[in-house]
């Protein structure tokens, strides 16, 4: 995969080597589950709300929970600033990260309740759609809500003809390709998959398999975080 | 009025229980090939007025396109490069759960969709639309619509874009230099527009483990998944978005088979039957 292995990055990482990143969890006291992620530059915090009642009424589904998903920027989280109001991205964004989350919570144990994700990046620097699953699905499980299984993203991009794990926003604005993924680690299914630029087949098959890589490291850090959290519960009950 | 409907929670139960049967009997409704499309239809410069238009239908799904250009500037990193926008909306026309209003995420990702294919396949060549470099550029404007949805409105849609964009003319950008509102453009010389690839999108739905082509509103809603792909003429793959549902690692590269050797033959049909201009 990584023909090139002498190529430096931007920031002087390798091809295959993601940024450094930590997970939190538990951060908020209101919410009903929390977590936070740094990866690289980008700083995303996710609150969970729920399962509570949903309003209106009217609109309720008598099968299942309705989960609300708003992956939504802060206006300071750019280099130029970002209009507060959710622009055509944010929107779809939250559409795509609502349906990879969607396959993973077990939403028909709820019946007539809403589960509200709420992801709000505070510091953007590429690859922000797949640290925030990360994150949201972390504070999903912080907020005890049954889940088939955790979901983990992660990119591969394509610059100056070389495949990279973890896009940065550099890579992301001056890059041939994007492609962000994200899975159930453990079940070894695909839930969100978008590809932006251009590659070959076997580019991608490549490109594919990299982010696969990047993703189960990524999800180490997950079981991390929920592990320190439950010793920290235990040592000090719910701090919440 | 049926207001909050979402689409496809009350479209016949009755048929999409009957998607589920047949597929388990390894049929199709109409005994239609899994591989195959609906009859697919395109005419071309059915609105005169656009630079540019298409009207395409998909079984019983219709989309249509319309080409227009103004001038403006351009982005400050890309000063010798045109603007390309592409938008569209499913019109109250298309189906009860439609209601008039701002666009609703699907719609919006279904704009976002299109938009990578055309851009991400660099099928018009943006160079062409610059008057004075870094500050007086065309614009280039993709409007297109759902009139009615019976399903893939993302093949529908894309298909009307770039068989709008392949019979489009623009205006001169050498004759430009004093023209400054989108009346007077519309009244100088028009050539035809630089294309340098056709995108072509294919939608697969994933039902049972099988793979269905070209899905109908009923097998949009029992599919367990589905992906669309956008593919150049070079082969290489210029837009992917996993639409709904879940998928496993082999069956993404069962699709993309799939749909490489469905575009080709897409892309043919297409280059068949347009009206040159």
């Amino acid at each position: 995969m990584v023909e090139k292995v002498n190529y430096i990055r931007y920031d002087g990482r390798k091809p295959d080597e993601m940024r450094p990143y930590q997970i939190k969890t538990g951060i908020f006291r209101n919410a009903d589950g929390s977590a936070e992620i740094k990866l690289g530059g980008n700083w995303i915090v996710v609150a969970v709300y729920g399962p509570r009642e949903h309003f209106p009424k009217a609109q309720l589904s008598q099968d299942k929970a309705i989960l609300n998903c708003r992956y939504h920027m802060a206006p300071y989280s750019t280099s130029e600033r970002k209009s507060p109001k959710p622009s055509r991205r944010e929107i779809e964004l939250s559409k795509v990260i609502k349906n990879a989350l969607e396959r993973a919570i077990l939403l028909d144990q709820f019946p007539e309740m809403t589960i509200d994700v709420y992801i709000e990046v505070l510091q953007a620097e590429g690859s922000t759609r797949v640290a925030s699953i990360t994150a949201a699905s972390v504070a999903l499980a912080d907020a005890g809500i049954p889940m088939r299984d955790m979901v983990v993203g992660c990119s591969v991009g394509k610059i100056n003809g070389q495949l990279v794990l973890d896009v940065g926003e550099e890579e992301d604005k001056t890059g041939e390709a994007d492609l962000p993924i994200a899975i159930m680690p453990n079940l070894k299914k695909i839930v969100l998959l978008q590809m932006d630029g251009k590659l070959t087949h076997k580019e991608f098959k490549e490109a594919f398999e990299l982010a696969l890589k990047g993703a189960m490291q990524l999800h180490e850090a997950q079981i991390k975080a929920l592990m320190e959290r439950v010793k920290e519960m235990e040592q000090f009950g719910d701090s919440r | 009025m049926m207001r909050g409907f979402k689409r496809g929670t009350l479209i016949d139960i009755l048929r999409v229980k009957e998607v589920k049967k047949l597929i388990h009997d390894n049929r199709r409704v109409g005994d239609r090939d899994f591989l195959d499309f609906r009859d697919i239809t395109i005419k071309t410069n059915v609105v005169k007025k656009a630079y540019g238009s298409a009207y395409v239908s998909i079984g019983d799904t219709i989309a249509i396109a319309g080409v227009h250009f103004d001038i403006g500037t351009p982005f400050a990193d890309s000063p010798d490069k045109g603007i390309l926008i592409s938008e569209g909306e499913v019109l109250p026309t298309a189906s009860f759960y439609v209601e008039p209003g701002p666009p609703t995420e699907e719609e919006i990702e279904l704009s976002r969709i299109i938009d990578r294919g055309i851009r991400g396949s660099g099928m018009i060549d943006l160079s062409k639309m610059v008057i004075v470099p870094g500050e007086k550029v065309l614009k280039v404007f993709i409007d297109f619509n759902i009139l009615n949805d019976d399903g893939n409105l993302v093949d529908a849609a894309s298909l009307a874009a770039v068989a709008a964009l392949l019979t489009s003319n623009y205006p001169d950008p050498d004759k430009l230099l004093n023209v400054e509102s989108a009346e007077e453009l519309s009244t100088v010389d028009r050539i035809p527009l630089p294309i340098e690839d056709i995108p072509i999108t294919i939608t697969t739905a994933v039902i049972d483990g099988k793979y269905l082509v070209d899905p109908s509103l009923p097998e949009e809603v029992a599919a367990d998944a589905i992906l669309s792909i956008t593919h150049t003429k070079n082969d290489e793959i210029c837009a992917m978005q996993l639409l709904n549902g879940e998928l496993d690692y082999n069956q993404l590269f069962d699709i993309l088979d799939i749909a490489l050797e469905k575009s080709r033959e897409i892309r043919n049909y297409v280059l068949s039957h347009i009206n040159k201009r």
